[in-house]
């Protein structure tokens, strides 16, 4: 097999430079700030995903055994989606926005200016993984950047093919994919970017960032968490249990930055809920769970093991209600559902990111924002099912988070209107629909004055009449500027 | 230091308890702050020119323009526009969402670190300070040791005006600063070098705090030649109060060196000359209208950009210094080598460099050719060149026909890009930058898409598909039968 491979050239610092040299020229030279170029980008990654969905869901079935619904939706149809909002929003998007001027620069009119930031790197996650490059990608294409994109290696046949794909239908002049691992990435950190786009874990993060600030390169960070889901009582049981079910082993095996990570409840609803749980969960994957083709796998082997330890630790193993099954071969691991489990458990104290679903007891529901709190994390995404009014307003009021969501999990990140991003530990910035335009674009503000009226109490020599008018002129009233130039007013 | 140390990480662990206690989110809460403010420098004014003027040289009207009033301007604004700032802001969504709503809540960030600089030690210090606090967070305030005095008056007089459980001042040098960097915070706003921003960026990403850098960077004008006198007269002034009228030319978005046409150069100088003469006498020293240069190093810093002959010999205008009483004129040079310090770092200072072209579009490649700037300043009527300017250089902001005053245009973002920083901040922007915005998505309990569910099978995928592209009709058309399914791969 070695020797049937082409001998791969190593990608290192010069050649990170070098590429990054490449694309810079491109972008000097204007090629991507044209409307015509980035509509041709945009409209050839639809033509890409149109021509090769087969391909694509196959990649994504080697990586993660990912059904081929999960892939055609969650990572085809969300991209097309974004895609074609770009396409007919993007000249709306690109116009200035004109800004109001008040007395203190009088006579003068603003406008704000989108401008690409010019070079930007783009690194994606294994989780979703063509989605999670293409995404952002969309919106640096739409905003006029240039862009180099570092798909995970750890989702490897998905980062081939987008290297291929990339490479057929993109202009390779100023788009490009560059595969590899940590070496690869290290080399491409050490270059000065003007925006770096990544999507993954806390401590990758910070290396990203700490590289980032040698080039003070403003940075989007889109990282995780542990996303509590509150239950309360007195709801449609089953909807909010499939919703449940949909946002955590829906999405990827609970492999998601947003999917529940944990779920609160009352002691005395805690039964009822796990028998939704149980039954709901034989409805959408059958008898056997670990079977189920409607489920992806465990990424690796890594991380199966690193879920093993979250399970197998003593006191939450013996907390298990449901499911617990591994399949070591198949990397494979059953829904599992935990109950009351403890909270200073290894399973409570980092994100999860697997199908392993604690579920955490408290007397009352107004107590679950103590326990959301006091882990001292702002998560991406919080959830909460209930129809108690005040019990909403006291959620949003109280829990800081990336996203909430009332009566559902997940769906926020589909509405392209509102923002997609952390706070705190679970990232900075946004993106989705024109909030990713945004993230790859440098906001010019541009102030356009005459020369007709020259502020004349600007300029020293300095007099205490100059300074009732500045006074008057900043205190923003004209009828105190009448009154200062005929110095009826006191300094 | 460990004392210190240790009295820091008791207070900041007090003010995150008073954070969680939720006080800084009432809207009665940052009102009162901000009008506490509003107060300190009604109070304090007299000492606040005071002590400018004994950090700075400042002229006391020069003070107020560029420091108390823009203040006051801003803490009105803030006030007016709170509620609103404060409200949150209903978000579309499409008709699929059916019975669904959505919306932005703005929140604060939590406890902010605001680390200061000396040129305008009241404005930046408290400018960002109203951003914070009308977002309802809990700040720290470390203004800059190189301005003492300022420092003084804002460390023992401001926190009598404030709520000091949730907003505090901590003077210090360098040593303080790094002490105060170790702890987390949820945000940190610097004003000051690229060299410290650097530093500042490295600390915040170990705690993965987003931050906000003002910089600064050479800020370019360019001067076309104009025709009528007025607008030449016009823009003269202005470009000559921006460079010499404000902290001596030690601001961030000052005039730092001016671009002409080589035929209109010496009509520049002439006129430059007679007007700066005009606003500061014949002995600008006397005049007290221009600030002094902050201390020694910055003096000599300054004295030495002039040392290299062919620098000093393109003086065609002051040049004079005092070390004792750290003076220094206003200095106009025409065409001093491009690689000169005095063209490669940012001046600083009341030196002003003139460059000759040979065409004032020339000035275009000038400028991209160097680092971007906070600003660019274009003096000119010509269409085709403002268009290109905006659309072929990048910079913080663009100014056209002006310098400097884009400080006090609080509809407009101020900050920079590339080495001149990130982030923005002044008007509803200052609120936004110490803001979360969240999203908060509301579903019923009603509407149930059951095809959202497994098992998976070639129709749910048909529906998930036309629904999620909206559309409509291709939703009714699976439903009834009619849509025939173009995938022909095996699911599994």
């Amino acid at each position: 097999m070695a020797s049937e491979m082409k001998e791969k050239e190593v990608f290192d610092s010069e050649s990170a430079k070098e590429l990054v040299k490449e694309l810079r020229a491109s972008f000097v030279a204007g090629k991507t700030k044209s409307y015509e170029w980035r509509r041709t980008q945009l409209k050839a990654m639809l033509k890409m995903m149109e021509e090769n969905e087969p391909q694509i869901v196959a990649a994504l079935r080697d990586d993660l055994s990912k059904p081929e619904l999960e892939s055609s939706i969650y990572e085809i149809a969300m991209l097309k989606n974004s895609c074609r909002l770009a396409l007919k929003e993007m000249k709306h998007w690109m116009m200035p926005e004109k800004a109001k001027t008040s007395l203190t620069t009088f006579p003068s009119s603003a406008e704000i200016v989108s401008e690409p930031f010019g070079v930007v790197l783009v690194i994606s996650a294994w989780n979703y993984p063509f989605l999670l490059s293409l995404d952002p990608v969309v919106g640096a294409i739409a905003a006029g950047n240039a862009i180099v994109l570092k798909p995970s290696e750890i989702a490897p046949a998905t980062a081939s093919l987008l290297a291929k794909l990339v490479s057929n239908y993109l202009d390779s002049s100023c788009i490009k994919v560059v595969e590899g691992a940590v070496p690869e990435t290290s080399a491409l950190l050490e270059q000065k970017w003007d925006k770096i786009f990544y999507t993954g874990n806390g401590r990758i993060a910070r290396i990203v960032m700490a590289a980032a600030a040698k080039h003070l390169t403003p940075v989007l960070l889109e990282l995780g968490g542990k996303s509590p889901v509150i239950v309360d009582s007195g709801i449609n049981l089953q909807v909010a249990t499939r919703r449940i079910i949909a946002g955590k082993w829906g999405c990827n095996n609970g492999q998601a930055c947003i999917s529940p990570d944990y779920v609160i409840t009352t002691k005395d609803f805690a039964l009822k809920l796990v028998d939704s749980f149980k039954c709901e969960l034989e409805r959408f994957y059958g008898k056997n769970l670990l079977e189920s083709k409607d489920l992806s796998r465990i990424v690796n082997s890594n991380h199966f093991a690193r879920l093993l330890k979250l399970l197998d630790e003593d006191k939450v193993s013996i907390k298990i209600v449901h499911g617990g099954e591994r399949d070591k071969t198949n990397l494979k691991i059953a829904p599992t559902i935990l109950l009351d489990v403890p909270q200073d458990s290894l399973i409570m104290n980092e994100e999860i990111f697997g199908p392993l679903l604690p579920i955490i007891l408290v007397d009352k529901v107004e107590d679950s924002f103590d326990v959301i709190n006091s882990s001292g994390t702002k998560p991406l995404a919080a959830y909460l099912f209930t129809n108690n009014k005040k019990l909403k307003e006291k959620f949003v009021a109280t829990v800081s988070a990336g996203g909430l969501v009332v009566n559902d999990t997940a769906v926020h990140l589909a509405e392209h209107t509102l923002p997609f991003g952390g706070v705190g530990d679970s990232g900075m910035g946004a993106y989705h629909g024109k909030f990713s335009f945004d993230a790859f674009s440098h906001k010019k503000a541009v102030l356009y004055r005459g020369f007709a009226c020259d502020a004349f109490m600007r300029y020293p020599p300095y007099t205490s009449g100059k300074l009732r008018l500045l006074q008057a002129l900043l205190g923003g009233s004209i009828l105190g500027i009448i009154r200062a130039l005929l110095g009826w007013s006191k300094a | 230091m460990d004392k210190f140390e240790k009295n820091l990480e008791r207070e900041v662990t007090a003010m995150r308890e008073c954070y969680r206690s939720g006080k800084t989110k009432q809207e009665s809460w940052r009102r009162s702050q901000l009008k506490g403010l509003q107060t300190f420098l009604k109070e304090k004014e007299v000492e606040i020119f005071r002590v400018l003027k004994q950090d700075l040289g400042k002229h006391y009207v020069e003070a107020f323009r560029d420091e108390v009033g823009l203040l006051r301007k801003s803490l009105n604004l803030a006030l007016k526009d709170l509620k609103k700032w404060m409200s949150s802001r209903e978000v579309k969504l499409p008709i699929i969402a059916l019975l669904s709503s959505a919306e932005l809540v703005p929140e604060p960030l939590g406890l902010i670190l605001v680390i200061s600089t000396w040129n305008f030690p009241f404005v930046l210090s408290l400018e960002p300070l109203i951003g914070a606090i009308a977002a309802g967070n809990g700040v720290v305030l470390k203004p800059s040791e190189l301005a003492p005095a300022c420092s003084s008056l804002l460390v023992n007089f401001l926190p009598n005006y404030l709520d000091s459980e949730a907003i505090k001042v901590i003077e210090g040098g360098p040593a303080v600063g790094e002490q105060l960097l170790q702890q987390k915070w949820d945000k940190i706003f610097f004003t000051g070098s690229a060299r410290v921003g650097r530093m500042i960026m490295s600390a915040a990403a170990k705690h993965l705090t987003p931050a906000t850098l003002e910089l600064g960077g050479k800020c370019p004008a360019v001067l076309d030649s104009l025709s009528w006198s007025w607008d030449k007269e016009v823009a003269v002034n202005r470009i000559i109060g921006a460079k010499y009228g404000s902290c001596a030319g030690q601001v961030c978005i000052s005039v730092d060196y001016l671009l002409v046409e080589k035929t209109f150069s010496s009509t520049v100088v002439e006129l430059m000359k007679v007007l700066i003469k005009k606003m500061y006498g014949d002995n600008p020293r006397e005049s007290h209208s221009v600030a002094r240069i902050i201390n020694k190093h910055h003096f000599l810093r300054l004295k030495n950009l002039l040392t290299d002959q062919m620098v000093k010999d393109s003086i065609v205008y002051g040049g004079s210094m005092d070390e004792d009483s750290l003076f220094i004129e206003p200095t106009i040079l025409v065409d001093p080598p491009l690689q000169s310090t005095i063209m490669t770092e940012e001046i600083f200072g009341p030196l002003l460099p003139i460059i000759t072209l040979d065409k004032i579009e020339d000035s275009i490649d000038f400028i991209n050719s160097r680092p971007k700037p906070l600003a660019i300043y274009a003096f000119t009527h010509n269409e085709v060149l403002r268009k290109r300017m905006v659309s072929e250089t990048s910079s913080g902001s663009v100014v056209f026909n002006d310098a400097i005053i884009q400080f006090v245009a609080d509809t407009i973002p101020f900050g920079g890009i590339g080495e001149s920083g990130f982030g923005k901040y002044h008007g509803k922007f200052s609120f936004d930058t110490f803001s979360h915005y969240k999203a908060i998505a509301r579903r019923s309990f009603l509407t149930d898409f059951w095809f959202r569910f497994p098992p998976w099978n070639n129709y749910k995928l048909e529906l998930l598909e036309t629904s999620y592209n909206y559309d409509y009709f291709g939703v009714l058309l699976v439903i009834l039968g009619l849509k025939k399914s173009r995938r022909r791969f095996d699911i599994n």
